[in-house]
C-alpha cells in the first residue's frame, strides 16, 4: 500500500524533474559556457567548469593586445574580454534607464485607470473595461509599423524615448490593478472620502499602498518583458551605440571576423541575466502572493 | 449643534426603488437607530445623509443648511463601518492623525519633506497630537497607538474605527452596522460603551443595524424601516408597546409576535380562537388581524379565564424563560408562549390552555394597519 503510494508520488516527481531540466539545462550550459575556453566549448568536453588552463587566446591579440595581456585562465579572459569589447555597464544602464521608466510611467497611467474601471460608477465603463480587455488580443508586432512611422515623423528614432513611449499604456497593467482593485472594500474608500481625500489622494494614498503585492507582480512582468526585449529596440535604435540596451549588445558578439568565440558571448549574457535573477529572488514570495491573490495563473 | 432634517429623499438603483419619500427629523444629541430588515434601504440612507451617494430626489439639511451639492468631507460628519475601514497600512495613531490632516493643513502643508518647513505648521501638529492623545485616552487605546490594524483584535479595531471617527469632534456620528462583526459577549459590552460615550459627548448618533436588541437598547428614538418607507418613529419602548402597523409589530420583538385571525361583529367586539376581547374596536371592517406577544400569552390551569387549547410541540429554555412553541388545531402556524421557569416545565406533546392577556392584545386590518 505504501510502496504504491510511493511509486505514484515519484512519477509525479520524475516528470517535473523532467520539466525543470528542459528549462535549466539552457542556464547550465550559458554559465558553463561562459567559464570554458573555446576549445573545451567546441569539443563539448571539461564538464561545467572546463580545465582553467592558462593560455593565450588568438581572437584578444588580433583585437590589437599584446600576449602578455591576454593570456589568462578562460573564465577570466570570457568576462574581460566581453567588458572589453563591448561597453556592456552602458547597456546595463540603458536597461535599467529604459525598464524603470516605463514601469513608472506604466504605474502612473494604469493606477487611476484601474482605481476608476473597478470603483467609479459611470456611462460607459463597462465598455471602456471590454475596449481595455480588447487591447489585450493585439500583438505588439501588428502595430509595430505604424507605431515605427510615428516615432520617426516625431523625429524620435535614435532617442530613449522612442524606446519609452510605446509602451508607458500597459492595457496588461490596467486589466492586473483593476482585477486587484476589485477586492479592496468599497468601505476603505468611503472612509477616505469621509476624512477628506479626493480621488487622487485616494488612489495615490490608499489604493496604492494596498496595492504593493500586486503592483510588485506586475513590476516583475513589466521589468522582464523589456528587459528581454529584442524586438523594438532593434527597430527604433538604428545606430547609437549609446543606446543599446542589453540585448542589442548582446547581438555585437555575433558576426564579424570573431563571430565564433562563445566564452565572451555567454559571459555577456550571464552579465545581463543576473540583475533579472537577483530581483526575481529578492521578490520572490511577495511575487507570488500577488499573482496568487489577483487570480491570475 | 446637530440636527439633520432629510425631506421626501428618493432614491432608485436603476429600475428598483429603495427610497421611497423618505422624510425624517433628526435632533441635536440624539441617539436614532435606523432598523430595518437587510435591504432595507437603511444603509443607503445613511450614505445619502454622508454625502457618500446622491439621492435622485428631495433634500438633506443638516444645522438649517441644504448639503445636496456638499461633497462628504465638508459635511463635518464622521462614519464607522461594519468592517471599520481602517488603512492597513498606517499605524492607528497615523489613522486617527489623517483626517485631522487632511482638514487642517494646507496644501503645501500637506506635502511630504517640503511641508515639514512651513512654519505654521508645527503648531497644528502639535493640537492635531493633543487631539489623537485625548480621543486615545476616552477610549483606552493609547498603548495601540503604535500598531498597525492587522495586528488588533476585533474590538481593538472597533475602537480605533471610533476613534478616527472621534478625533474631528463632527456635528454627527454616522454608524453602519458597527457591532456585527464582533463576537456575541463583545457586542453586548460594545453597546453599553457606545451608550456611555453617546452621553458623555452628546453628539447626534444615527446608527444603522438589522439587530433590534441594538436599537431597542441604545437608541433615544429608532426609526423602523421596511422596504424603503419609514413606517414608523419613535422611543424603543413606544415602537415596542404600541407599533403603528403589523410589519413594525412583526419586526420588532423576538420571538415574533403572534397574530390570529379575528371576527369583528357590528357593535365592535372582536372575537379570536373563541374568546371575546374585553375591549371594543371602532371600525367598519369584519375581518381583521390581533396580535398578541407571547409575554402576554399566559398557560393557565384557571378553567374560568376564556382561554383555547393547545399542544406543546418544542420547548426553548432560555433559562430566565422559556418559549413553548405550541400548535393549535385549526392553524397551521405555530404559536410562541412565554412561560417562567418558576410555574415548572411542560413537556412536548402536553396539550395546555392558553389565554391571552386582553389590555396587551393589539388589533390589525387584515392590511396591516393597526386599528385602535
Amino acid at each position: 500500500m505504501l510502496a504504491r503510494h510511493y511509486i505514484g508520488e515519484s512519477w509525479k516527481h520524475g516528470l517535473l524533474i523532467i520539466g525543470a531540466l528542459i528549462v535549466l539545462i539552457p542556464f547550465y550550459m550559458m554559465v558553463s559556457m561562459s567559464l570554458k575556453s573555446q576549445q573545451e566549448i567546441q569539443s563539448i568536453s571539461g564538464g561545467l567548469v572546463g580545465a582553467q588552463e592558462i593560455q593565450t587566446f588568438p581572437v584578444c591579440t588580433k583585437h590589437g593586445y599584446t600576449e602578455e595581456v591576454c593570456t589568462m585562465r578562460p573564465y577570466k579572459y570570457n568576462f574581460w574580454f566581453a567588458f572589453k569589447k563591448a561597453p556592456i555597464p552602458r547597456y546595463l544602464m540603458n536597461g535599467l534607464i529604459v525598464t524603470v521608466s516605463i514601469f513608472l510611467i506604466q504605474v502612473l497611467i494604469a493606477l487611476p485607470c484601474s482605481y476608476a474601471l473597478a470603483k467609479l460608477r459611470f456611462k460607459g465603463r463597462e465598455f471602456v473595461f471590454s475596449m481595455v480587455l480588447f487591447c489585450l488580443l493585439i500583438p505588439v508586432h501588428a502595430i509595430a509599423l505604424p507605431l515605427y512611422v510615428m516615432l520617426a515623423k516625431a523625429g524620435l528614432v535614435d532617442t530613449y524615448a522612442a524606446l519609452i513611449i510605446p509602451w508607458t499604456i500597459s492595457v496588461f497593467g490596467i486589466f492586473l490593478m483593476r482585477q486587484f482593485f476589485m477586492t479592496v472594500p468599497d468601505e476603505l474608500i468611503d472612509a477616505a472620502r469621509m476624512d477628506g481625500m479626493g480621488e487622487y489622494s485616494i488612489v495615490w494614498k490608499v489604493m496604492l499602498p494596498v496595492a504593493i503585492p500586486a503592483l510588485l507582480a506586475f513590476a516583475i512582468f513589466s521589468v522582464v518583458a523589456h528587459w528581454n526585449d529584442y524586438f523594438w529596440p532593434r527597430i527604433v535604435i538604428t545606430g547609437n551605440r549609446d543606446l543599446f540596451t542589453p540585448p542589442l549588445g548582446i547581438r555585437e558578439f555575433r558576426g564579424g571576423i570573431d563571430s565564433d568565440e562563445f566564452g565572451p558571448m555567454m559571459a555577456s549574457i550571464v552579465t545581463v541575466t543576473i540583475p533579472l535573477i537577483v530581483a526575481f529572488i529578492v521578490a520572490q514570495k511577495r511575487f507570488v502572493e500577488g499573482i496568487t491573490m489577483t487570480g491570475m495563473k | 449643534m446637530g440636527t439633520i432634517f432629510l425631506k421626501n429623499i428618493n432614491k432608485s438603483f436603476g429600475s428598483t426603488e429603495v427610497l421611497k419619500q423618505l422624510s425624517l427629523d433628526i435632533q441635536d444629541g440624539e441617539f436614532l437607530t435606523l432598523v430595518g430588515p437587510s435591504g432595507c434601504g437603511k444603509s443607503t440612507l445613511l450614505k445619502i445623509i454622508a454625502g457618500l451617494e446622491q439621492q435622485n430626489s428631495g433634500d438633506v439639511i443638516i444645522d438649517d443648511k441644504n448639503v445636496n451639492s456638499t461633497r462628504a468631507s465638508k459635511r463635518d460628519l464622521a462614519m464607522v463601518f461594519q468592517s471599520y475601514a481602517l488603512y492597513p497600512h498606517l499605524t492607528v495613531r497615523k489613522n486617527l492623525e489623517t483626517p485631522l490632516k487632511l482638514r487642517d493643513y494646507s496644501f503645501v502643508e500637506r506635502l511630504p519633506l517640503i511641508g515639514n518647513f512651513v512654519p505654521s505648521r508645527k503648531e497644528k501638529k502639535k493640537s492635531i497630537d493633543d487631539l489623537v492623545f485625548k480621543t486615545s485616552e476616552t477610549l483606552k487605546i493609547t498603548e495601540l497607538l503604535d500598531r498597525k490594524p492587522g495586528q488588533l483584535s476585533g474590538g481593538q479595531r472597533q475602537r480605533a474605527a471610533l476613534g478616527r471617527a472621534m478625533v474631528r469632534e463632527p456635528v454627527a456620528f454616522l454608524m453602519d452596522e458597527p457591532l456585527s462583526n464582533l463576537d456575541a459577549a463583545l457586542r453586548v459590552h460594545m453597546r453599553s460603551e457606545l451608550s456611555e460615550l453617546h452621553n458623555s459627548l452628546k453628539t447626534t448618533f444615527i446608527y444603522v443595524t438589522h439587530d433590534q436588541a441594538e436599537a431597542l437598547t441604545m437608541s433615544t428614538r429608532m426609526a423602523v424601516m421596511i422596504d424603503g418607507e419609514l413606517l414608523q418613529l419613535d422611543t424603543p419602548s413606544e415602537v415596542y408597546n404600541n407599533p403603528s402597523s403589523l410589519r413594525v409589530a412583526e419586526f420588532v420583538g423576538s420571538p415574533k409576535i403572534n397574530t390570529f385571525a379575528a371576527q369583528i361583529s357590528s357593535d365592535g367586539s372582536v372575537e379570536f380562537m373563541g374568546i371575546k376581547l374585553e375591549r371594543k374596536f371602532n371600525t367598519n371592517s369584519q375581518k381583521a388581524l390581533v396580535a398578541v406577544r407571547p409575554e402576554h400569552l399566559e398557560i393557565t390551569k384557571d378553567s374560568n379565564k376564556p382561554a383555547f387549547e393547545a399542544t406543546v410541540s418544542y420547548r426553548e429554555n432560555l433559562g430566565s424563560d422559556i418559549f413553548y412553541h405550541v400548535q393549535v388545531d385549526q392553524s397551521e402556524s405555530k404559536i410562541i408562549v412565554r412561560g417562567s421557569p418558576q410555574a415548572g416545565l411542560i413537556s412536548n406533546g402536553e396539550t395546555v390552555r392558553i389565554s391571552p392577556s386582553h389590555a396587551e392584545a393589539m388589533l390589525f386590518e387584515t392590511s396591516g394597519e393597526r386599528i385602535r
